[in-house]
């Protein structure tokens, strides 16, 4: 099986929706002339012609608008949004218009529309390095995928394309370079099932996007001083898929839960409270949560390098668990 | 285009204004809940100008929708039963009086975020130019029309969505309802340009218009329309009073009676009957008549709305997404 990035993954399942199906267009900020700010759409300009893939001003609730009342009325719009920092001045059309659309006209309406947009950092400072998963995981009439493999990626890019309601599709710069197998024919990776990536029966892992290949060379590093981790990757955090995550934790009894977000009022948040409520007579020890640091995020490379989460970060709170500590929250 | 038949005009206009009464009355009741803003007084804004589109033609509006609702042609009956609650409401009882739509109509339905729905209204013109151009498919020639308030101009929004109409010659008429309010905070306190079509001048032509003469507002809704059709974006300044309350609850302390009563003489509806009356195309007895024959069937719209069911409780688990997880 061919061994590519996430990024061309990513590449590959857009440009096979684009092929397939000429409802389907790509609209964002610099995508064409800049040929696409993380490289994903690269050359589908050519490929495509101008029409199919269409550079937007720096507007971005405008042309989240225009990909919304487009996907109304029957086309299949993927909106990139260059980064989540800047998808937070389009949250009203996604919050109060792509989300309610269906159910508010009683049905008469759907909004097949995928928004792409990355997560990320590195010395970009407080307003370019944030994640808002949360943001919209919280809200019921959206779906959002955030994929950790290559495999994923493709698979879940192509399932959000063919999806007839509104995915929110988080990526992370981070990762755009990691390599995985990945299938050359179709397929598609359902939206709203979590995964046991590594099965193990000392602790549970559960983790999803840029926290799954941290999370990989944990178990590996745990593994090698006689840890035996499970992994569980959410995959999508709207509809949520505990089975997989409470079916590992039954056997272990133990979690971590590792998400790259603000640990309080975040995605982690809620799995712990489900593992709570859903997995209350297994718990043997505290639950630990892995995320950033709750500041805003500074610039300097020592600094930032200390708030952000890393594979060291989940194996230390393995060990945390495993000694049964209790942890506390630092907000100030 | 056929010539415009003003009584049909008119009819339509104490249909709305009837409509309207009827809604007080049953807010008033606490049989309609949550807010109810009533179109009282700016009715031949929406009569003429939605009477200059055709059946593939779109409807995009604001909360204030009773009037562009009946305008475009849809059933009073499902529209009170929306507002009761029901379930043989136009949205089945789930989004209200600011969320009326009919999908087969083109009436893509009212919005409550102002300004928010320019943008939607924006990208159903995108999608209509791109399903012409790209999908070939000839037969694409709709024109969207998008109403919304001159509160709605001061926002990001608006000048997003007129810039891109603009640059991408969108088929669509951007229709300002300028009632001179925004809720309660008058036009020259809101906005530093009071002539509202002058904000999307550098984008687009437009004019202002008298949007409590009907044939006027007709008049120029079909230039606009055409203008739409053949070369791109359109802006239209509908000039109107709104001669009740932002909303049912409004106590109005902006303004005093004597200033709307002083407004009375433009209520679109006397104005048309009087023209009427002038033109002998209607007596006083035959507008007795509509009044009669409108408010007979009000009785029947709010007796059907009485008479629905409440939506069965499983319908608040239901059409969250179009394809059930």
């Amino acid at each position: 099986m061919p061994v590519i990035t996430y990024s061309e993954a990513l590449r590959q399942a857009l440009r096979e929706a684009m092929t397939n199906d000429p409802r389907v267009f790509i609209i964002g900020e610099d995508v064409v002339h800049y040929d696409s700010a993380y490289g994903v759409t690269k050359g589908f300009l050519k490929e495509f012609g101008p029409e199919r893939i269409k550079d937007m001003p720096i507007a971005e609730a405008g042309y989240a608008g225009l990909g919304i009342g487009a996907a109304m009325n029957g086309l299949r719009p993927v909106v990139e949004m260059m980064t989540t920092n800047f998808a937070i001045l389009a949250l009203d059309m996604i919050i109060n218009h792509a989300a309610k659309l269906h159910y508010m006209f009683g049905g008469q309406f759907t909004c097949p529309i995928v928004f792409r947009m990355p997560n990320g950092y590195g010395q970009l400072s407080a307003t370019h390095s944030q994640a808002f998963d949360n943001y919209y995981a919280y809200m019921p009439g959206l779906k959002v995928v955030v994929p950790g493999t290559p495999y994923d990626a493709k698979g879940l890019m192509k399932a959000a394309i063919e999806d007839p309601d509104p995915v929110i599709f988080i990526e992370h710069t981070g990762i755009y370079n990691i390599k995985g197998e990945v299938p050359e024919e179709s397929y598609t990776v359902p939206i709203g099932k979590s995964n046991l990536l590594h099965d193990g029966k000392d602790v549970t892992i559960v983790g999803y996007g840029r926290m799954i290949p941290y999370c990989q060379q944990a178990v590996e590093t745990l593994a090698s001083e006689g840890i035996d981790a499970a992994l569980v990757d959410l995959r999508t955090i709207r509809p949520l898929d505990m089975e997989p995550v409470l079916e590992s934790f039954r056997k272990t009894n133990r979690a971590v839960i590792a998400t790259e977000e603000w640990t309080s009022v975040g995605v982690g948040s809620e799995i712990a409270a489900r593992l709570y409520t859903e997995g209350f007579d297994h718990l043997d020890a505290p639950i630990w949560r892995v995320g950033f640091d709750e500041v805003p995020m500074p610039y300097a490379k020592n600094l930032e390098a200390h708030v952000v989460p890393n594979a060291d970060s989940v194996i230390q709170a393995v060990k945390n668990v495993l000694a049964g500590k209790t942890q506390k929250i630092r907000q100030q | 285009m056929e010539k415009q038949d003003l009584l049909a005009d008119y009819r339509t206009m104490v249909l709305i204004r009837s409509f309207e009464e009827h809604c007080q009355q049953q807010y008033t009741r606490a049989r309609i809940g949550g807010f109810l803003h009533l179109y009282v007084g700016q009715e031949a804004v929406a009569v003429g100008a939605i009477g200059a589109l055709k059946a593939q033609d779109h409807l995009v509006t604001h909360y204030r929708d009773h009037g562009h609702a009946l305008a475009r042609g849809l059933e009073p009956k499902p529209l009170m039963a929306e507002l009761f609650g029901r379930s043989t409401g136009t949205g089945k009882g789930k989004g209200g009086s600011m969320h009326f739509a009919d999908k087969n109509k083109n009436f893509w339905g009212g919005y409550a975020i102002v300004g928010a729905h320019l943008l939607l209204a924006m990208g159903i013109a995108y999608s209509i130019k791109y399903k012409r151009e790209v999908l070939g498919e000839a037969d694409q020639d709709g024109v969207v029309m998008c109403f919304f308030g001159d509160g709605a101009t001061n926002g990001g929004e608006f000048y997003e969505a007129v810039s891109m109409a603009a640059l991408y010659k969108l088929p669509i008429v951007f229709l300002c309802e300028n009632n001179e309010f925004a809720m309660g905070t008058p036009l020259s306190v809101h906005t530093s340009v009071t002539e509202i079509h002058k904000k999307a001048s550098p984008f687009m032509p437009g004019e202002r218009v008298n949007g409590n003469d009907v044939e006027e507002m007709r008049a120029r809704a079909l230039h606009a329309v055409n203008h739409a059709r053949t070369e791109g974006p359109y802006f239209l300044e509908a000039m109107t009073y709104r001669l009740r309350g932002h909303s049912a609850a409004d106590p109005q302390m902006y303004r005093t009676r004597d200033d709307i009563n002083a407004r009375r003489s433009g209520d679109p509806i006397a104005l048309l009957k009087q023209k009427l009356i002038d033109q002998n195309l209607l007596t006083e007895k035959q507008a007795k008549q509509i009044d009669k024959e409108v408010e007979k069937e009000m009785d029947a719209v709010v007796q059907f709305a009485e008479e629905s069911p409440a939506p069965d409780l499983s319908e608040a688990w239901t059409e969250i997404y179009s394809k059930p997880l």
